[in-house]
């Protein structure tokens, strides 16, 4: 009978936190990653031995468009590329961004996301990064 | 009575667990690769033309989505970038007439499950071809299907040969009207 009461009183509590969390969170998931800004950026950035910035840009978006996006918005001052593509019933959003890196090169950085879910999964960047390398003639390289 | 208790706690937590794991549906792998189709979609979607006015160009792509009754919804012309959306009706008298006899044969209610109207988003590029010789535009489609309840039935690329057709032949008569400034 003591186990029983213990096993109820653990249901019990256990309850209680899951009730607890749903209450204190909506909000704060809008802004949680499960991955660490560090390995975030380095699995969405590479950058390019290159420093034109508008062919940069044009390439991205000729990427996205043969990647069935369709384009959203696009600002040459800010490099910001946004676009939709439709999975299914799923919709991937998606925002590229080109900036300089030094003199000599650019950055690229890529976000996805997944109807309500944030891409956090290297090999989907990777592909992306081949798809831009194919039509750059250019090689990613791996930012640290 | 015991028994019973023990039952219902080990209910509740299977339930727990289950409730858990529903919430971690994974993201499918693999939509960020380039498909095997690209190449003959890209096709579809561009045109080049024997000019190297891209300002040109670009005013005769916002005239024929005008011509086409679409509204501008964001552009940057020193990218050449131009969106543009069409809110249409997408009511299908065969949909809709199957929709009413399976309603009256067995008392469903497909009727409102009919498409009602959608939204077609155009998205417009125009550059310079590899020799600068030419300018290149490729237009991509797209469209959101609302039913009669007012919920999103479908999502999807527009892939359709004669709906891209269409607006090259627009685009093409406004280039030339616009050359004659008419």
């Amino acid at each position: 009978m003591k186990k029983l009461t213990k096993f109820c009183g653990i249901i019990g509590v256990l309850f209680f936190i899951i009730v607890l969390f749903g209450c204190a969170t909506t909000a704060r998931k809008a802004f949680q990653t499960t991955e660490s800004q560090v390995k975030l950026r380095s699995m969405q950035t590479r950058a390019f031995d290159t420093t034109d910035k508008h062919k940069m840009m044009q390439t991205v978006i000729s990427t996205m468009q043969d990647l069935e996006f369709v384009i959203d918005k696009a600002d040459l001052m800010l490099g910001s590329i946004s676009g939709t593509k439709f999975l299914g019933y799923a919709v991937v959003t998606m925002t590229v961004t080109v900036r300089p890196r030094g003199k000599k090169q650019l950055l690229v950085r890529a976000n996805a996301q997944h109807g309500v879910k944030s891409v956090e999964d290297a090999e989907t960047y990777q592909d992306f990064f081949t798809a831009l390398e194919k039509s750059l003639f250019l090689t990613a390289q791996q930012v640290d | 009575m015991k028994n019973s208790i023990f039952k219902t706690a080990r209910f509740s937590f299977v339930f727990l667990i289950c409730l858990g794991m529903v919430g971690c549906a994974s993201i499918p792998k693999g939509f960020l690769k380039l498909s095997d189709a690209s190449l003959e979609k890209r096709q579809l979607q561009i045109r080049q033309y024997e000019t190297t006015n891209k300002e040109q160009i670009l005013t005769a792509v916002a005239g024929v989505l005008q011509d086409l009754g679409f509204t501008l919804d964001s552009s940057e012309t020193k990218l050449g970038f131009v969106a543009a959306s069409k809110k249409a009706d997408a009511k299908s008298g065969g949909q809709i007439a199957g929709a009413f006899i399976l309603d009256v044969l067995f008392g469903t209610n497909n009727s409102a499950l009919c498409d009602k109207s959608q939204v077609v988003k155009a998205s417009i590029i125009t550059k310079l071809s590899l020799d600068n010789k030419k300018t290149v535009v490729r237009v991509t489609f797209q469209r959101i299907v609302w039913n009669m309840n007012g919920q999103i039935s479908k999502v999807e690329s527009i892939n359709d040969l004669e709906i891209y057709q269409k607006f090259f032949d627009g685009l093409s008569k406004a280039i030339f009207l616009e050359a004659q400034q008419i």
